[in-house]
């Protein structure tokens, strides 16, 4: 599998000459679910669970069809362990509203990671503020990465929910999630995996890593904008009560009180994304066509080529493990003495893609000593050619900059 | 890209990356924090006032090139102008970044802020050569 190959797939490298470096903020779509949406609309728009016209059933038919796939994509037990949301954000604050508010006492501890994003940061500090918890955070070491002992320092007897990303946004740091689970379970919390940065590149067992909740967005991984997944086990989610009140979440109705519908539809009020839902199953297609050994194959060539590229630069800081096996396909860096958004915008002159700022991570920037970086990520399509392309644009960066440099 | 060379070019990189006007000032009359949280940037401006003219102005602070530079672009205009005038051109200015002037004439009270008239090409860089303008007009409308 050649990523040249795989990039006539996807149209907009053949509408825009870019170098598309920012997966990590959402991916291109490949003509096979950008088809499939627009299929939808021709063929089987209707609004699900409503009509009883067989078109609505159709409809219906596609939103649910997609949540037994997702369900066996993941290996969850039970597709109503499948929540749809608008994005990992949004799952995210689901959790932290009907888990975290009604199950944390003052004194329990929330613990996360300090390379959270800021959508699995915010709501526990509003959970702590709330229920007078305490949120705690483990720290990274000089090869941003969480030691052990970090582990166990932070997670302590008190804790009662872990949250953790499996993959950094801003480092590419893969997090030993498996080990942080079983440490997290012995003490009695529950964790939350943030798998928006890994999803897209590796498989996820949800019963293999026994997370409680798992997250992901569906934009990162080619499905559309819009549309995001919470995983949760049966046991948890049955007795928690709905994030969103209204249509399509209820059983009955009267005039001063209202019993829920069972799980999943208790979490899904509304109508809801089913274009984006559909999009997403397509995307899942076109990753098991593809398959997750190809997609491995692919960014570690890319990518190792990129370290060593990038490495190779003399007035370039890299932030990233010297442990390539713990690295996924997120790089940030900054051009000595130049900031990230001046290299952001002069590689956009060159037509190279990559994002630079605090990449939703403040705390994180903080930590390290800085206020931010350059992020160049990479995906299936991407190829040593856009490195090249890429270290060219760094190149001229630099050039411009350097005779005002002191 | 030769927009790029008009935007990075030697009053812009000067100004950006050793300011004179970067400093503390020793009994400032106000001070205002500006930032743009999506980027970082973030500039602390103090101001000194003798009677209704601005006496003294200088910044700390870290950003991007534009940014840095048009904090201290800013300054050397606009020190020694009355608080009025200052308004006046700081609405320029913005016009001129919103490409919103009609009269060219106009642009000339902007001295050598003129320099910043094609960062409109630049969408992205927009915010960044207003901040210190935005961050002062805030700090003159509450004096």
């Amino acid at each position: 599998m050649d990523s040249r190959k795989i990039r006539e797939d996807f149209p907009i490298f053949k509408n825009r000459e870019i170098v598309y470096l920012d997966s990590g903020a959402t991916t291109q779509k490949p003509n096979y679910v950008i088809d499939h949406i627009s299929e939808f609309y021709k063929n089987y728009n209707a609004n699900p669970h409503r009509g009883a016209y067989s078109l609505s059933m159709e409809a219906t038919e596609i939103y649910e069809n997609t949540r037994d796939k997702i369900a066996k994509f993941i290996n969850a037990k039970r597709s109503e362990e499948i929540i749809f949301s608008k994005n990992a954000t949004e799952s995210l604050n689901l959790i932290a509203y009907s888990y975290g508010m009604e199950h944390l006492k003052q004194d329990d501890e929330i613990v996360i990671s300090i390379m959270e994003h800021h959508s699995n940061l915010v709501p526990w500090q509003k959970v702590a503020k709330v229920t007078g918890s305490k949120l705690n955070y483990m720290y990274i070491n000089d090869e941003f990465e969480i030691s052990d002992e970090e582990i166990e320092k932070k997670i302590t007897d008190k804790t009662k929910i872990v949250g953790i990303t499996h993959v950094s946004n801003v480092l590419g740091t893969i997090n030993p999630i498996e080990k942080i689970i079983k440490y997290a379970h012995k003490k009695g919390a529950i964790v939350i995996v943030d798998a928006s940065q890994s999803i897209p590149h590796m498989r996820i067992d949800v019963q293999k890593l026994n997370a409680d909740f798992l997250v992901f967005s569906g934009h990162k991984m080619l499905a559309p904008l819009g549309v995001g997944v919470l995983y949760g086990k049966k046991e948890l989610l049955k007795y928690m009560t709905p994030f969103l009140m209204g249509g399509d979440m209820i059983e009955y109705v009267y005039e001063q009180s209202t019993t829920f519908a069972p799980l999943p539809n208790k979490f899904e009020a509304g109508t809801q994304n089913v274009e984006g839902v559909a999009g997403l199953g397509y995307a899942i297609d076109y990753i098991e066509k593809i398959g997750y050994e190809n997609i491995h194959k692919i960014e570690e060539e890319v990518v190792s080529y990129a370290r060593e590229k990038l490495g190779e630069l003399d007035f370039l800081t890299l932030y990233l493990t010297p442990n390539s096996k713990n690295h996924s396909s997120v790089i940030s860096f900054n051009v000595k003495g130049v900031h990230p958004h001046d290299v952001a915008s002069i590689l956009d002159s060159c037509n190279v893609c990559v994002r630079s700022g605090n990449h939703c991570a403040q705390p994180l920037m903080r930590y390290l000593g800085f206020d931010s970086t350059c992020r160049a990520s990479f995906y299936l399509y991407n190829t040593k050619e856009d490195v090249d392309r890429l270290v060219n644009g760094l190149n001229k960066a630099y050039g411009m900059f350097k005779k005002y440099l002191q | 890209m030769e927009d790029l060379n008009d935007i990075y070019n030697d009053i812009i990189m000067e100004h950006s990356m050793n300011s004179y006007n970067k400093k503390k000032l020793e009994n400032a009359d106000f001070c205002e924090i500006g930032h743009n949280p999506n980027c970082g940037d973030e500039i602390t401006l103090e101001i000194k006032l003798n009677g209704d003219k601005i006496e003294d102005m200088a910044f700390t602070g870290h950003g991007c090139a534009i940014s840095q530079a048009s904090t201290s672009i800013m300054i050397d205009t606009l020190k020694g102008k009355t608080v009025q005038e200052a308004k006046e051109i700081i609405k320029t200015f913005i016009e001129m970044i919103k490409r919103e002037i009609t009269d060219e004439s106009e642009l000339e009270k902007l001295e050598n802020a003129i320099c910043f008239r094609n960062i409109s090409h630049m969408p992205a860089r927009v915010k960044c050569a207003l901040l210190a303008w935005h961050t002062l007009e805030e700090m003159l409308n509450k004096k």
